[in-house]
């Protein structure tokens, strides 16, 4: 029963700070380089283990940060120099870097990095791996998340203003005096670390459930940035505590039954905000089209 | 040390890059390059279920069962980005996210409620294995390969103008949305018998980095398919030969680095050339 408890606590801590940075990623229309970001840093992952010796843990953090802002960068160099569009560019730079780290995690095999756990998260057995903090054996892997959803909290309570004008508009924000590629590249960095720290729970392919999934169930709801963000933390912390119970109980993937749970709630309020905005659309108000 | 049974896999693999090359160049040029990775990642689900159904490593049925999922989940896709305000780059996100997550669930089931769950090989689906092939496997998948490119040999003036000017096509009075419709299928076909050798995480990638390479090379697109089938086919022997010799890294990973090589290759010396 205390392992389910810390792996719900595990669980929630990275969904909620994955669907934090993810409000940004969904505004920006950047999804998709949250989940190239989620594949690149892989490489960066296992080059950690192999020179530290452990999984996960802040030099794979650190790592991340370079990696992230590197993907960007790389995507973008590609489109520009080769002249091969934007998301082909993005294709190319996320799959060979995933590869690549695939690659060195078979040569790495042998040692007790398990490509299981690196790909798909075993948030199951993250509780295992204790650490004591103040007399409490508390899991590792919280000692890295939740310093990392508090800097996040932090930052984007820091820089508001900054973060929510570049999110809806980075011309007016370059305008009004805000460097915008600067507070872009900051959030892509923080997306990455985000990521790497809660990899571990959920796996490098399944962050991105986490990233994008809640942000945009909580977009059916609301537009206003400071709405947003506590929504797709609500929405990520049940799914991730019922994908954990639903998992736990029929024995199956955790991770794997996060995403489901997420896209499940996706699904309702799709189907319930179809039917209100349907509803208001054929009493004539304009706006918001859920289609025909 | 070239045996009967690797000859015919390297075979095969090189069929398979062949047909992917072109098909994927056509993916490319028509933006399709994600999409087909959404679709990658939505056959797991299938595949899983299929191996439920059927009870046993079957591979036309495990094949079938992971083109239907795989369609089901480029629909959905459609529908989220026609007829809600969800973008489609969000929309690609959640298909591949909660597909994945689905397919997942499933194949940790079918290992920890069946005892044939293990001996199924599905986790040789999730990174490619190209060691594990057999003749027959192999046949059909090449026998898929030479039909994609026959389709592509019929239809290719009516993809060029697809391509190049879609408005241009309608007014024609051709079938802009049938034959739309018809490349994606050609994809979702490609990426499934792309699943054995490559996996389902990195499938995708054996459509762009053949393709973007050879488009280092030329601007026409009859030269730009021929070669990227070239590149294709090349990628695929050469992948499939190397990973049979580092056994520890999955083959799927070993063949999309070798891609790459092409594609840096191939972008330095344009470079180099061009400037």
């Amino acid at each position: 029963m205390g392992l389910t408890v810390w792996t719900i606590v595990i669980g929630t801590t990275a969904a909620a700070a994955c669907s934090l940075v993810g409000c940004y990623l969904v505004l920006r229309r950047l999804s998709l380089l949250g989940d190239a970001i989620s594949h690149a840093v892989l490489p960066g992952l296992v080059a950690a283990f192999l020179i530290t010796g452990r999984v996960g843990g802040w030099p794979a953090v650190l790592g991340a940060l370079i990696v992230g802002v590197l993907t960007s960068v790389l995507a973008d160099i590609v489109h520009r120099r080769t002249g091969v569009p934007e998301d082909a560019g993005l294709g190319v730079v996320f799959t060979s870097l995933f590869a690549l780290g695939v690659v060195l995690l078979g040569l790495a095999d042998g040692t007790d990095l398990d490509p299981g756990c690196v790909l798909y998260g075993l948030i199951e057995l993250a509780p295992l791996d204790t650490a004591p903090v103040f007399g409490l054996e508390v899991p590792r892997t919280l000692l890295t998340l939740v310093p990392v959803l508090l800097i996040t909290i932090g930052l984007f309570v820091l820089f508001w203003k900054e973060v929510q004008l570049t999110a809806f508009d980075p011309a007016h924000a370059v305008a009004a005096g805000i460097h915008a590629g600067l507070i872009h590249h900051a959030v892509l960095a923080l997306t990455a670390g985000v990521i790497v720290a809660s990899f571990e729970a959920v796996g490098s392919i399944l962050v991105v459930a986490m990233l994008v999934v809640p942000p945009v169930t909580a977009g059916l709801i609301t537009r206003r940035l400071h709405h947003l963000m506590p929504m797709a933390v609500f929405f990520a912390t049940t799914a991730a505590t019922g994908g954990t119970l639903l998992a736990t109980w029929w024995n199956t993937s955790v991770a794997g039954m996060m995403a489901v749970v997420a896209g499940v709630q996706l699904g309702c309020l799709l189907a319930v905000s179809s039917v209100i905005l349907g509803e208001r659309q054929s009493r004539g108000e304009r706006g918001v089209s859920p289609g025909r | 040390m070239l045996r009967y049974n690797t000859l015919i896999v390297l075979l095969g693999v090189g069929l398979l890059g062949a047909a992917a090359g072109p098909i994927g160049a056509l993916a490319v040029l028509r933006r399709r390059a994600l999409v087909g990775d959404a679709l990658a990642h939505a056959t797991l689900p299938g595949l899983c279920l299929a191996f439920l159904i059927i009870g046993e490593r079957s591979m036309p049925a495990l094949l079938l069962g992971a083109l239907a999922s795989g369609l089901l989940g480029v629909t959905v896709l459609a529908l989220l980005s026609r007829y809600t305000r969800i973008k489609e780059d969000a929309a690609i996100a959640i298909v591949l996210s909660v597909f994945f997550g689905a397919g997942l669930v499933l194949s940790r089931w079918i290992q920890n409620h069946t005892t044939t769950g293990s001996k199924a090989g599905l986790d040789s689906y999730i990174l490619g294995k190209t060691a594990g092939l057999l003749l027959d496997d192999v046949l059909l998948l090449a026998g898929l390969a030479v039909l994609v490119l026959v389709v592509l040999l019929a239809l290719y003036k009516e993809f060029q103008l697809l391509i190049f000017d879609r408005d241009f096509a309608r007014v024609q009075g051709w079938p802009v949305a049938r034959l739309d419709l018809l490349l994606l299928g050609l994809i979702a076909v490609l990426v499934v018998i792309g699943l054995p050798a490559v996996g389902v995480i990195l499938v995708a990638s054996l459509l762009i980095l053949p393709a973007v390479a050879a488009r280092m090379w030329t601007d026409r697109l009859h030269r730009l398919l021929v070669l990227s089938g070239l590149i294709g086919a090349l990628t695929g022997v050469v992948g499939a030969a190397l990973s049979a010799s580092l056994p520890r890294a999955p083959a799927g990973a070993v063949i999309v680095l070798v891609a790459m090589a092409f594609f840096v290759v191939s972008a330095v010396a344009r470079r180099l050339l061009w400037g």
